[in-house]
């Protein structure tokens, strides 16, 4: 059948689906709107779930924090997986021509000794911890209520994943094999790794979404990327001429930076919807990032050594003033 | 004996693709359907790296047939030579 | 310069090891069990994690670039569609019902299956595992989108798309598709992927997404063919993770056998009820019809499923209980399922229509044993008392499977004139069932399934109270637009006059 390629002027019956109309209006929806608001099932839900029958298969009361419309949890950068994948390819590229940029002018061989074990040190049992991070958004996907904020955090997990086999390949290239052994190692044995593990395994038994949430988007990762990325790899290692290590770890940095923006809307939304919420998102940020601070202390020693204290220090203040900017006051 | 299967999409990246795969194992049977090419073998089938590589002109990574796959059938057996069909029965 | 030792080039396996597999630890400030809690209850048994294979050794930057190939493609080809008034392009506009019947029925359940992975995502103990879970609760979320966003411009020219969420929650057919993935939420993880990642994924969604995206193409939608396709293409790698996982189980532990037997004989009749609706799509709604749902079954079902249960025979697994029956319903159930779809036609957001002469002819060519004899005669039926100004519409209440939740509109397997109807008691209670598998699967987890939510008993509950206008209202259905036989319908009216207007110069 041909058709004549002219357009044809012909009269739209409605511009978007009911829901959408009834959220937003009468009028065309976006792409994220159309694939992120209301499409997990609400009503009429058929069975319980075998593997725990107190809890419906979507339950938004498995966690403490009350929504009335849990679509009210909107991701400021509009990620749908279209726009994600489109962007994470494109950081994808860069990453790769960063890594090839080091690898072919053989920098990491040029990195002096001392700094590139700090890097090794500090940088390689990470891999595990982003594995941890990975495991944690799956579970909050999974466990989360609305795709609008689920979603979010599966992309997040992806990330996670993919920062943890950044982290690897950082191994790698400048230590090969025996780093990732060693770095695994330090993470299972090394004292100094140790309150960072047991905070991970911690969380991996929170079985409330959105304290996990907290713990581990807003408090762990909150001062890790800070202190790790910013601090010791921009700050320390690069002014010491290893900005090598700060070309291979570009994606976190700039990740970091994007995703904050996503994690300060959920809480501020949160926080705002009542007081009973920013009760509880107090006391658990609180309570994650008191323990997040002391299991980054001996990690950031590892690179800064006697200045860990007031880095860190300097840190904490710089997560409290950022999320009282949310709502949330500790 | 068993047949295993691949489709893919039909255009303009799978045509060597497809050559590839029917060089590679002369027993395939290629069905041209609306939009896809269903390519069957007995047994099994073996799709090469170097031989798509011949027919494109350019290095090729075999995780690259993802983007015009439809849909399989058989063991997967994958590295970066060669990617494999099999049914063991 | 120094002379720069060349690193040893990882292979694909030992660099997926050791960027994924190894990421992985044996957690010592909580136990195994506490970490993972719901891997033990189904009675399954894995010894070693570690000997789980990972077929497609995708890492994050490769999953990355190649989805957002396929991504650029899939949109470019959906905004072309949308500003070229694509939808133009169809062959008919009674193929627009397949679609309704898709947003409805099956995108939510791409959305509830990505929920699941999510979960299993966290839930197996295995680094392998888990990640493939993952990324298969990544494309399902992608899945779901890609659907909405294809099916979105058709929504604003044709009835029937506009409450595909509300219909998801309240209507009545859909809560076959509902039930069948709430099924599969409230199991056990290895249930699960027995579920969707083997029985859905390997032996049934071939018949969804191959045959009837072709038929999308040769009607002329691009829209569908490249969603349906470029969706596919993740598919591939979700059977095979359905298919190592099934493997997995019975390489660790003989005991699992009869447990995997078992999902398996459920799951297989679950699909196979639920892609009837399907084999309806293909056999009457594609206005040019590729193949048949019998040729379809021949091809994906009996070679592709015969091949695939040949090759698990190794373990011990037998093709799935319910595998003769379904053999036989085949050259009934699309004729079934349109009928009742025909009957209760002024309760559902598309369309059904009787037949034409023509495509009588194609199906009794298609189906030589069944058609004439048994349904031709139905329809023409039908055509009579339309004709006369009397359409039938059946407004009693359908009896529903309380498992399936299909009304008990088949036939018995080895008798095509008389309906099959099934009955358990249970505590004091009748429960209906269309078959023999559904009743076993009820037989099997009765607590289970007497929680099931009815669609009709809901119609006597407030706020509907038996009132159908009130029903409609509460489905967002509006009557006169979405539903009712497409002879004389809106969509009818507007894709004629539209097309008129298009290939001709007024």
């Amino acid at each position: 059948m041909q058709i004549d390629l002219r357009t044809v002027s012909i009269k739209q019956q409605r511009n978007t689906f009911d829901h959408l109309a009834r959220r937003f209006g009468d009028k065309p929806a976006s792409r994220y709107q159309e694939g992120s608001y209301d499409i997990q099932a609400t009503e009429n839900l058929h069975y319980r779930p075998t593997w725990d029958p107190d809890q419906l298969i979507y339950d938004a009361s498995i966690t403490k924090i009350v929504m009335a419309d849990w679509y009210a949890l909107k991701d400021p950068r509009q990620y749908f997986y279209n726009n994600y994948t489109l962007a994470r390819a494109r950081q994808q590229e860069t990453a790769e021509a960063n890594f090839s940029f080091v690898e072919s002018r053989g920098l990491a061989d040029m990195l002096p000794d001392e700094l590139k074990q700090i890097a090794l040190d500090v940088l390689v049992p990470l891999r595990h911890a982003a594995w941890g991070a990975n495991m944690n958004n799956s579970f909050i996907s999974g466990y989360g209520y609305a795709a609008i904020f689920t979603q979010a955090c599966m992309f997040h997990a992806m990330d996670n994943l993919g920062i943890a086999q950044y982290l690897s390949r950082l191994g790698l290239l400048l230590g090969d094999q025996e780093a990732l052994t060693e770095g695994k190692t330090a993470w299972l044995d090394d004292e100094a790794w140790q309150p960072m593990r047991r905070y991970i395994e911690d969380c991996l038994v929170v079985r409330d979404p959105f304290e996990l949430f907290v713990a581990q988007n807003v408090a762990l990762d909150g001062l890790l990327y800070p202190l790790v990325y910013e601090r010791i790899v921009d700050g320390y290692l690069s002014a010491k001429g290893a900005s090598a290590v700060a070309m291979l770890c570009q994606f976190m940095n700039d990740w970091f930076d994007e995703t904050r923006k996503w994690v300060d809307a959920v809480m501020k939304v949160a926080a705002a919807e009542s007081e009973h919420n920013r009760a509880i998102l107090q006391e658990w940020t609180e309570k994650w990032s008191g323990r997040a601070a002391a299991a980054m202390l001996p990690v950031v020693r590892k690179a800064l050594g006697a200045d860990a204290d007031e880095v860190v220090g300097e840190e904490v203040a710089a997560f409290k003033a950022r999320l009282k900017k949310v709502g949330v006051d500790i | 004996m068993s047949t295993v299967f691949i489709a893919l999409q039909a255009n303009e990246d799978t045509r060597p693709i497809i050559d590839a795969i029917v060089q590679d194992n002369p027993t395939a049977t290629v069905n041209r359907q609306p939009a896809m090419v269903k390519i069957d073998v007995p047994g099994s089938m073996t799709i090469k790296r170097e031989t798509i590589e011949e027919h494109i002109g350019r290095a090729y990574d075999l995780q690259e047939l993802q983007i015009n796959l439809i849909t399989l059938s058989g063991n997967v057996d994958e590295d970066e030579d060669s990617f494999t069909l099999r049914w063991n029965s | 310069m120094d002379m720069q030792v060349a690193k040893k080039k990882l292979s694909l396996k030992e660099k997926y090891k050791l960027l994924t597999r190894d990421l992985g630890w044996d957690t010592t400030y909580h136990t195994k069990d506490e970490v993972f809690p719901y891997v033990q209850y189904e009675g399954i048994k894995i010894h070693d994690w570690d000997k789980w294979e990972d077929p497609f050794r995708l890492t994050m930057d490769s999953y990355w670039k190649y989805q957002a190939e396929k991504e650029r493609k899939f949109y470019a080809i959906i905004d072309a569609h949308a500003q070229n008034n694509g939808h133009l392009n169809i062959t008919d506009a009674r193929y627009l019902s397949a679609l309704k019947i898709f947003l409805q029925a099956i995108s939510p359940g791409e959305y509830a299956a990505g929920k699941g992975f999510a979960r299993m995502g966290r839930e197996f103990p295995g680094v392998g595992t888990q990640v493939a879970c993952q990324m298969q609760s990544i494309d399902e979320i992608r899945h779901a989108q890609t659907q909405i966003h294809a099916l979105s411009n058709y929504n604003k020219f044709y009835n029937g798309f506009h409450a595909f969420a509300d219909a998801r929650d309240r209507m009545w057919y859909c809560t076959l598709p509902r039930s069948f993935f709430d099924d599969a939420l409230s199991s056990g993880p290895f249930e699960f992927m027995i579920a969707i990642g083997f029985s859905f994924e390997y032996v049934l969604t071939n018949l969804l997404f191959v045959p009837f995206m072709s038929g999308a193409a040769y009607n002329g939608d691009m829209a569908t063919v490249t969603f349906g396709f470029s969706a596919q293409s993740d598919e591939a790698r979700h059977m095979t993770l359905g298919l190592e996982c099934i493997k997995f189980m019975l390489e660790q532990d003989p005991a699992n056998l009869p447990i995997v037997q078992g999902w398996i004989d459920k799951w297989f009749w679950r699909g196979f009820r639920l892609l009837g609706v399907v084999g309806t799509m293909m056999d009457y709604m594609l206005p040019k019809r590729v193949m048949s749902w019998r040729e379809a079954w021949n091809i994906y079902g009996v070679e592709n499923g015969g091949a695939l249960f040949r090759d698990l025979a190794r373990y011990g697994i037998r093709p799935p209980k319910g595998w003769d029956d379904a053999e036989k319903g085949i050259d009934h159930m699309s004729h079934q399922f349109m009928l009742a779809l025909y009957q209760y036609n002024f309760g559902t957001a598309f369309h059904s229509w009787i037949p034409s002469e023509d495509e009588m002819e194609w199906l009794s060519k298609k189906y030589p044993e069944t058609f004439d004899k048994y349904y031709r005669p139905r329809w023409a039926h039908l055509s009579k008392l339309k004709a006369a100004g009397t359409p039938f519409a059946n407004m009693g209440l359908a009896k529903l499977c309380q498992t399936c939740q299909i009304p008990t509109v088949f036939t018995e397997p080895d008798d095509p004139t008389s309906i099959c109807q099934r009955e358990t008691e249970y505590k004091g209670e009748k429960y209906h069932f269309c078959s023999d598998g559904c009743q076993h699967i009820f037989e099997n987890e009765p607590e289970k399934y007497i929680q099931a939510w009815l669609p009709m008993q809901q119609l006597f509950q407030a706020p509907i109270n038996g009132d159908l206008g009130a029903w409609m209202n509460w489905v967002s259905l509006i009557p006169g637009k979405d539903n009712g036989d497409f002879d004389g319908s809106e969509d009818e009216r507007n894709f004629a006059a539209w097309r008129q207007q298009a290939t001709s110069n007024q």
